[in-house]
């Protein structure tokens, strides 16, 4: 802002620790935008934050309607947070339904920003409102500020060279403006990155900058607004940090673990919600040699991706639920050659369509046991959006060490979801490279199932070695010579040894790290549900009650004390977004009761549904 | 075999006992194959055989090359993965009618359209041989098998009209009996940089024996070969007496002293425009009657192994070879003092 308008007198923003927005309108409001340039300017401003996208799994669901609303929740904070937070605190309403739809979640007391011009009665309708709730006394409870945004909107952009109904969609940056001064945050990333997105001087970088800053500036100058708000930079450990996106992160992990390799990257993918972006991704990078092919469906994308490993590529294919169901035959087929691939599974809702947006940690069961024959495969899961990165460079890992496809589960909340991310040293991520098989000719004819006698890995000689030619498939190896063998003993044998070479990674991975104290309760989680789990027993740690929290990356095999940690408490808790998977493994794996905790709503797990379930736990051993 | 060759045919043979039937004509394609690569001077470890589930599947396990022998219907996804991961190798797709083109229909008409490197063999016995005997995507309208006991009520598939309607770049048909022609098949799709989809009709002598009689028997197969050979005009017949004309609806087979030689149509198989191979590939619904054979269609389109491979480069020369710190810095960064 021009510094005239700043030195302006005002009252002092008031300080706050931290506090959770969300921005909801009309898919075509753009709200994902306003919601991702508020975050990004909270990101260069220093705040620690999380982020939680919801849209809905329609391009565009009938407008002004219920299931027509997207939202975007952001939770920024001077202090390390780990979820985007449960409930908002603030709810920007572009219209009726989002109000609607949105409203329950608000806290009591809550501020929210309604854009009045979208209140009339044909929109009130559509959301099923009898009567206009901004008028009828039925939003008492909450601090609600109005405005005609739609108007000075239009008033704003008038000289921009944008005309007629396009003078509407500048919207969000008013929204965007009149937000970012109530929060205080800095407007001018926002406009480097209008700039460099629709050019210096377009007229739509024109109308954007006019209306974000209408926005800005009708906060400072009505009265309604003077309340404001600032959130310091967060003390997060030193470094240089970035603000990463789940499916960038694993997408950038993967480029990571194929310059460790040494090897280049091979993705073949068909488009899936919520796995597109990182096939999107990865397209943008040929410069670093990765190849991407967009296949004819997911059985061809699989199909690809085993092709390249057989010819020698760090090898992937990006799927959810629906995807990995049709990659099953071909998985199969994987793990019988024995050929290096990372699949990546971003859960959403299911079965079949079920919920395309939304999350689920419904697929372990099936990324576990979900193919044909006793066919074993290792599975890493990843906890956050930027820890996505190391999950997949740990997926790439154990695939070429072990010489197996892997299971890399990640969800549809870490997939579009967002945090700061300390950049990592490079150079700190191990060598993970592995030698293609060598082959003296004196030695006889080269084996292609000989195996490490460390590792179990069979040989990779891949097309254009001379003198290792070899045939592999689906039929039953010889566990030497790699030729179909029918021989009863030996097809005992190789489904023995395909299940202890799995088994074998239990000694190449970490520990499970135990956060917390006593004896009483444990809370075990997997994946996503991180933050929740980590924020809730922190909470009830702060009020003096003894709680511990195990989180574990790798779910096939566990890790190797996994056992030894569950026997310690007397209850073990499972919160998951299913219906108890995780608890089935560990009840079948180690003979230790669980109770479960299960949310299967399409978002993520709420850190005050934990707390509330740790607590009545707690209650209930005490009173025992 | 001269001299000079690199290879002999056992060179490509392996130690494994082919198991196919005595007399099938699945025998006789592998000799073929083997001859050819013998005769190239391509490193053998350059070649790569990928095959899906069948009969003819089995291809793989029998040359000495590298080979993968993979999921049902899924061969021309898988060598398109090798393929395009590797351009410098020669990929060989071993399918057969059930295989390509009924489970695996959907990848073998994209492979095809996408011009993928990729040399496909399509086995052509108008059955299910593995399964013992069941009626197949290309078994004519009518045929009696374990599953159609009162006659197949399926309209079958023609693989060349298939494949052409894939847009493929190289579509040619012979017979397993006829060496010299299958290898010499198999020498021009090699030779087409791109997909090549070459059908071959392939004697089930278990299963459906004689499939391809009207083409084989001796007293019928002049009546019904026609040749298809590039720049000469469509003559057949045991005096060449018939021939065939192409117009606006299509083509015909005429009698040569009816229409004068003038009128036949001289074949073109680099016409860029597909349309007439495919009229010549609809003179026969399949083996029955005259039937052509030979290079339907040979036209130059660039092979997306290598547009990829240009892809890349032109990329890296823009903007430099890649480099993951400077990516990971790429969405702007901010600094957190100790
Ligand atoms: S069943 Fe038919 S196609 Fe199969 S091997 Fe026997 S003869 Fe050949």
């Amino acid at each position: 802002m021009s510094d005239e308008t700043l030195t302006e007198e005002r009252p002092a923003p008031e300080r706050i620790d931290d506090v959770v927005i969300r921005f909801a309108g009309d898919s075509g409001d753009g709200m994902q935008l306003a919601g991702t340039q508020f975050t990004a300017s909270s990101a260069l401003f220093g705040n620690d934050l999380a982020t939680l996208p919801n849209f809905p799994a329609e391009i565009r669901a009938p407008a002004g309607t219920i299931p027509g609303v997207s939202s975007f929740q952001v939770h920024i904070a001077d202090w390390d947070i780990l979820t985007p937070g449960d409930n908002p605190d603030c709810l920007v309403a572009m219209n009726p339904a989002a109000l609607k739809a949105h409203l329950h979640d608000l806290v009591k007391g809550g501020l929210l920003i309604i854009n009045a011009d979208a209140f009339d009665d044909r929109n009130l309708a559509k959301a099923g409102y009898d009567t206009n709730p901004i008028e009828d006394g039925s939003l008492d409870a909450y601090r609600m500020l109005t405005a005609p945004m739609e108007e000075l909107t239009k008033e704003a952009v008038k000289d921009s060279g944008v005309k007629g109904r396009a003078t509407l969609r500048s919207k969000n940056f008013f929204a965007l403006g009149l937000m970012s001064w109530i929060y205080q945050r800095p407007v001018e990333p926002v406009m480097d990155w209008v700039k460099s997105k629709f050019g210096e001087d377009s007229p739509v970088t024109n109308a954007n900058i006019s209306a974000l800053k209408a926005g800005y500036n009708y906060g400072i100058t009505t009265e309604a607004f003077q309340h404001t708000f600032e959130i310091q930079p967060a003390e997060l450990p030193a470094g240089e940090y970035t603000n990463i996106v789940g499916n960038t992160a694993t997408a950038w992990g993967l480029m990571a673990a194929a310059e460790k390799a040494k090897l280049p990257l091979y993705i073949g993918s068909y488009p899936i919600t919520p796995a597109t972006t990182i096939l999107e991704e990865l397209a943008r990078h040929k410069n670093f040699g990765v190849k991407t092919f967009q296949a004819e469906d997911e059985i061809a994308g699989i199909g690809t991706a085993l092709g390249a490993a057989f010819a020698g590529r760090l090898a992937i294919t990006t799927t959810s639920g629906p995807g990995l169901a049709l990659k099953s035959e071909t998985l199969s087929l994987a793990l019988m050659i024995e050929l290096p691939m990372v699949v990546v599974d971003i859960q959403r809702g299911g079965p079949s369509t079920g919920l395309p947006t939304k999350v689920e940690q419904s697929d372990l069961l099936f990324a576990m046991y979900g193919r044909h024959g006793e066919s074993p495969l290792p599975i890493v899961s990843t906890t956050t959006p930027s820890d996505a990165f190391d999950a997949a460079f740990e997926a790439a890992r154990i695939a070429l060490k072990y010489m197996t496809p892997v299971i890399l589960l990640t969800d549809g909340y870490i997939a579009t979801s967002s945090e700061p991310w300390a950049l990592p040293d490079l150079d700190t991520y191990p060598d993970i490279s592995v030698p293609f098989a060598s082959h003296d000719e004196a030695d006889g004819p080269f084996l292609p199932y000989e195996r490490d006698p460390e590792t179990m890995a069979r040989p990779w000689a891949i097309p254009g070695q001379p003198g290792l030619e070899h045939r592999v498939g689906g039929l039953e190896k010889d566990s030497t010579t790699g030729n179909v063998s029918y021989d009863p003993d030996n097809h005992e044998a190789m489904t023995h040894t395909r299940a202890a070479k799995i088994a074998r990674i239990q000694a190449d991975i970490p520990d499970v790290e135990v956060h917390g104290e006593g004896d009483e309760l444990l809370v075990l989680g997997w994946g996503s549900t991180f933050g929740a789990i980590r924020t809730a027993v922190n909470r009830v740690r702060k009020n003096g009650r003894p709680v511990a929290h195990a989180h574990i990356r790798h779910v096939n095999p566990f890790p190797a004390n996994l056992g030894d940690v569950l026997t310690q408490y007397k209850t073990v808790l499972v919160p998951e977004v299913n219906t108890g998977q995780l608890a089935r493994l560990i009840r079948a794996e180690y003979l230790v009761p669980t109770v479960s905790f299960n949310r299967i709503q399409g978002q993520p797990m709420r850190a005050r549904e934990v707390e509330a379930k740790i607590n009545e736990l707690l209650d209930g051993e005490a009173g025992e | 075999m001269t001299d000079t060759a690199r290879y002999e045919r056992s060179d490509f043979q392996t130690d494994q006992e082919v198991r196919w039937c005595p007399g099938c004509g699945d025998y006789t394609i592998l000799a073929s194959v083997q001859t050819y690569l013998a005769s190239l001077d391509i490193d053998r470890e350059k070649h790569v055989f990928v095959s899906g589930i069948g009969c003819s599947s089995r291809f793989p396990y029998y040359m000495n090359t590298y080979g993968m022998h993979t999921v049902h219907g899924r061969a021309p996804a898988i060598a398109t993965g090798i393929a395009t991961a590797n351009p410098d190798l020669t990929v060989w797709v071993i399918t057969g009618d059930g295989d390509g083109l009924s489970i695996g229909g959907n990848h073998l008409i994209h492979a095809l359209r996408r011009n993928v490197n990729l040399n496909i063999i399509l086995f052509n016995n108008q059955i299910y041989g593995l399964t013992k005997g069941q009626y197949s995507p290309t078994s004519e309208v009518g045929k009696r098998t374990k599953t159609s006991p009162l006659g197949s009520i399926d309209r079958p598939f023609n693989p060349v009209s298939l494949a052409l309607g894939a847009e493929a770049a190289f579509v040619a048909r012979t017979l397993d009996m006829d060496r010299n022609h299958t290898i010499d098949m198999l020498r021009q799709m090699h030779e087409h940089d791109g997909a090549g989809l070459l059908e071959i009709y392939q004697n089930c002598n278990v299963f459906n024996d004689k499939a391809f009689i009207d083409l084989t028997d001796k007293s019928t197969r002049d009546t019904n070969r026609i040749w298809l050979e590039d720049g000469k005009p469509i003559i057949f017949g045991p005096n060449d007496e018939f021939g065939v004309v192409v117009d606006n609806i299509g083509a015909k087979i005429v009698e040569v002293s009816q229409v004068g030689a003038d009128a036949i149509h001289v074949h073109r198989a680099d016409d860029p425009n597909p349309s007439v191979a495919f009229a010549l590939s609809r003179i026969s619904q399949g083996p029955y009657g005259p039937t052509p054979l030979g290079v339907f269609r040979n036209v130059k389109v660039p092979s997306y192994g290598k547009v990829l491979e240009q892809q890349i480069a032109a990329a890296q020369t823009d903007k430099g070879a890649g480099d993951m710190a400077k990516l990971i810095r790429s969405r702007g960064t901010w600094t957190v003092d100790a």
